[in-house]
């Protein structure tokens, strides 16, 4: 009886918690004045507000040193905003505690431009490793794995190791290891940056076909022809700010 | 924990020993010889204390009357002495008895030659302790009773023996502490290579949302189960040797063979193998959970 009580609580608590800072209903990220400052030097974020919907392809450009990164991390919530409220799917990143984190965490797909998949495991266990870590029984993985290889077209190769694979290749295991826990929210950061321009328009196919199944999809990028003719949101920063946010935008050159 | 979870922990665990091989044989070795050593004084220990306690039950007190002293004075006597807390055990040895077994013991056919009990004022109380540390409590206690002649003490001092035992104890407590810190600090290093070899794949897991228990079970299983084989190690030998060392010692001693009352193996071990793999699984854990906290802010 009381446990039941007290499990209640906890969830109203919770339900409480996510809904703090009134989000609206289809914002699945929102950046409120963020400021994040190193110990050393100006600001790597300068009060940045960002709002994303949910089911948006958003391109976030810049160049090196314009906060980018920073931005990724703190949306990961691997970094702590100095200011400002970040609220990512309803859970409020400045205030969440430490143990509700990977919890929070199984809603974001990553994918890096390093890949960063295991050396020393087939294809079929790089993405199996990422449904072992939110304790999917063996049954649901073996029914999972081999699905979600045959979206990113790779299904004949769950077999090979990383290092006999192409690029374009370990990038596809890799969207299949983001993708293969279902997430709301695909981050990818600089995803084709050591692909050739054949698999890098390959991989952003790839990733408008899953924005187009309701993932919502986030990518950092430097590459201008891509941005140019995928048509669609592009978030440009400079220096810690936001100096440019447009729908179907295009990449701006840096010619000041 | 799902069961699924479970088993891919504990495979994570045995690939992590494999994956740093050295460092892993270094924290066995070192829990081993640390065990081996605590095995070998846990033996030596049981087996003083053993010893002394046989040693001790065999100790005896005897009393010789004043010549001329009545039957019932000696009854008397008996019972007094009976009444000691420190007594366990009084027997009476009459003179005939005690002419008798010197007959046996050292004269055999020659004792025909004599008619009359030479020892016929001989008879005694034979007087066993149950704590020989009374010893000199009793005699003095005896030799202030009315009607007795001669106190006879027993020629193994207690008191030395318990020395010995102290001694080994004192000193293995001293080198298995000094072991236990430095297989800590071994299974600490195996841990931290094996965390730093996995950087990688444990940022990995943090991002797709690995919880901190997740992350860092493998890395308690690895230290456990390298503190349970450094256990079984040296159990498997100190068990295969035990009996011969044992009979080479005896063969060696045969004149206090007496005296050397050895336990079995079985008894020894009946304590010695849980407890030693208490110990090297308590090391493991200890080692990996301190090295794990450090190292894996996770």
């Amino acid at each position: 009886m009381s446990i039941k009580i007290q499990v209640v609580k906890k969830v109203a608590r919770e339900q409480r918690g996510r809904r703090r800072k009134g989000t609206a209903s289809d914002e699945i990220i929102t950046m409120n004045h963020v400021s994040k400052a190193y110990a050393t030097g100006a600001p790597a974020l300068n009060g940045v507000d960002l709002h994303i919907k949910k089911g948006e392809f958003v391109f976030i450009v810049g160049d090196s040193g314009s906060g980018k990164s920073t931005m990724i991390k703190l949306l990961l919530r691997e970094l702590v905003p100095t200011e400002g409220e970040i609220n990512v799917m309803g859970y409020d990143l400045v205030r969440i505690r430490h143990r509700k984190i990977p919890m929070f965490r199984r809603n974001l797909g990553i994918v890096f431009q390093d890949f960063r998949l295991l050396k020393d495991r087939n294809v079929y266990e790089n993405v199996a490793f990422a449904q072992r870590i939110i304790q999917k029984p063996t049954k649901e993985i073996k029914r999972n794995v081999p699905s979600i290889l045959a979206t990113v077209g790779l299904a004949g190769k769950y077999k090979a190791k990383p290092r006999q694979l192409s690029g374009g290749e370990q990038q596809r295991v890799a969207i299949a290891r983001a993708l293969v826990n279902r997430p709301s929210i695909l981050l990818a950061d600089e995803p084709t940056g050591n692909l050739d321009p054949k698999n890098s328009w390959e991989i952003m196919k790839l990733l408008e076909q899953i924005n187009e199944n309701g993932t919502t999809v986030l990518v950092v990028t430097h590459n201008r022809e891509i941005v140019n003719a995928m048509q669609k949101r592009v978030v440009t920063m400079k220096k810690g700010v936001i100096v440019s946010d447009e729908e179907k935008g295009g990449y701006i050159d840096d010619e000041d | 924990m799902r069961i699924s979870t479970f088993f891919y922990t504990i495979k994570q665990g045995i690939i992590n020993i494999f994956r740093n091989k050295w460092f892993s044989l270094a924290s066995i070795a070192t829990i081993s010889a640390c065990l081996f050593l605590f095995g070998l004084f846990y033996s030596i220990l049981m087996n003083v204390q053993n010893i002394v306690k046989t040693a001790q039950e065999g100790v005896s007190v005897t009393v010789f009357f004043d010549e001329g002293i009545s039957d019932e004075r000696i009854q008397q006597i008996g019972d007094e002495i009976q009444k000691r807390p420190e007594v366990s055990k009084i027997n009476f040895i009459s003179a005939d008895e005690a002419w008798d077994s010197f007959k046996e013991e050292y004269l055999g056919e020659y004792a025909d030659g004599f008619t009359e009990n030479p020892l016929e004022n001989s008879a005694s109380y034979e007087i066993y302790l149950n704590d020989v540390s009374m010893q000199p409590a009793l005699v003095s206690y005896l030799e202030g009773l009315d009607g007795i002649r001669e106190v006879n003490r027993s020629d193994i001092t207690a008191a030395s023996l318990t020395g010995i035992n102290a001694l080994i104890a004192y000193a293995s407590i001293g080198i298995i502490a000094i072991l236990f810190a430095v297989s800590i600090f071994l299974i600490s290093n195996t841990v931290t290579i094996g965390i730093s070899v996995r950087k990688e794949e444990i940022s990995i897991m943090k991002y797709i949302g690995a919880t901190d228990f997740f992350v860092r079970s493998p890395f308690v299983i690895e230290g456990m189960l390298i503190g349970a084989i450094g256990a079984l190690i040296p159990m498997g030998i100190i068990y295969s040797v035990y009996n011969e060392v044992i009979s080479y010692i005896i063969g060696k001693f045969s004149n206090l063979s007496k005296l050397l009352a050895f336990l079995p193996v079985n008894e020894i071990f009946a304590k010695l193998l849980p407890g030693s793999l208490i110990m090297g699984i308590g090391i493991g854990f200890l080692g990996s959970i301190i090295t794990v906290r450090k190292h894996l802010r996770v």
